[in-house]
């Protein structure tokens, strides 16, 4: 394995696992969300590392590009990645402020019964 | 140290060593193998798109944007179902001490991000950027009203109304260019426009008309979603 191979899967692992060692260490809810969010930057990471060709060019066809290019579609499965953790990072923060609102605390070891 | 820290140090070092034994039969970064690039790039070519990532995402992938264009919505919604407006209105938010260089910065900056957001988007399958990215850029760049500390300036020039319409409306409007490739073309999402002359502002047939609806969705579904974010932190109804 060369050393650039295992620099991008090494990090796109110790995100994941650095952001799920957050997750179960949190004391505030927010910081779950923002530990999820980097859990989640570990598969842009790996698939980015996928898609890259070294010594090619970015996949805009313009003239005088630079051929080959680096591969199109996991840079789109990127963008896609990135839209879905940012709608499920909202959605947890509205979650966070209901949560706060109806039990006073952000704390997840505080919660202990669900309420309506 | 807790038990649970102790079960997640135990899972998470079985979910490395799994890693580890995953990635060391991974082909290495940066290699010449790319069989997806090899099938895009013709395809991407034919249909008179540049940006390979547009052509994907709109283009070759188009049934798959429609639904993150729904994820995206469905957020929307969710968000608004849970964050109800707080029932009391309370008195509106005290205009706070701002920077005036902070201010300054706020309205030099508002021009030149709502002009790159509408750039971003609308050569989308020109250069770098598309739907998403610019609708972003739209919604966040039109915060720096907020940044500059006129609050009041921002809910007057952000009609929530014609929002969340405008947000439904794209929406609904990808599903219909998606089923009039099906009735023209026989293929959903089937890009049945004129692909134009390669590199021009109106070309690339279908592409550059889903980015535009997309850009519109992503944009006003953030302003939405951030205006319910802006109100309950402010505590006030709206």
């Amino acid at each position: 394995m060369t050393l650039v191979s295992g620099a991008c899967y090494g990090v796109a692992g110790w995100l994941l696992l650095l952001g799920c060692a957050g997750i179960v260490r949190s004391r505030h809810l927010v910081h779950t969300v923002v530990s999820l969010s980097v859990a989640q930057s570990g598969t842009y990471v790996l698939l980015l590392a996928i898609g890259y060709q070294s010594g090619a060019g970015a996949p805009i066809v313009v003239k005088g590009q630079q051929l080959p290019v680096v591969d199109p579609t996991v840079q789109a499965l990127t963008l896609t990645d990135i839209v879905v953790s940012a709608t499920i990072t909202a959605l947890l923060l509205a979650l966070t402020i209901q949560i706060a609102r109806r039990h006073g605390t952000v704390d997840p070891d505080e919660l202990r019964a669900l309420r309506g | 140290m807790r038990t649970r820290d102790g079960l997640a140090l135990v899972g998470g070092t079985g979910v490395a060593a799994l890693l580890v034994a995953a990635f060391l039969r991974m082909p290495a970064v940066g290699e010449h193998a790319h069989v997806y690039r090899d099938l895009v790039l013709p395809a991407a070519l034919r249909a008179n798109t540049p940006n390979l990532v547009s052509s994907v995402n709109f283009d070759l992938r188009a049934f798959d944007t429609l639904g993150e264009e729904t994820i995206v919505a469905a957020a929307v919604v969710g968000v608004l179902a849970l964050l109800q407006p707080p029932d009391r209105r309370a008195t509106p938010p005290q205009r706070g001490y701002v920077l005036p260089a902070v201010r300054f910065s706020g309205y030099l900056l508002l021009p030149v991000a709502v002009v790159l957001g509408l750039d971003v988007v609308l050569h989308g399958h020109l250069t770098p950027g598309g739907g998403f990215q610019g609708g972003v850029v739209l919604a966040t760049g039109w915060h720096l009203l907020y940044l500059s500390g006129s609050y009041s300036a921002l809910q007057r020039l952000r009609p929530l109304a014609w929002l969340e319409h405008a947000e439904a409306v794209a929406t609904g409007l990808y599903v219909a260019t998606g089923l009039t490739g099906l009735v023209v073309t026989g293929g959903f999402l089937a890009n049945f426009l004129p692909l134009g002359r390669f590199g021009s502002l109106l070309s690339a047939g279908t592409v550059p008309l889903l980015s535009v609806l997309v850009g519109l969705e992503v944009a006003a579904g953030v302003i939405v979603l951030l205006s319910r974010f802006l109100a309950h932190g402010l505590g006030h109804a709206r």
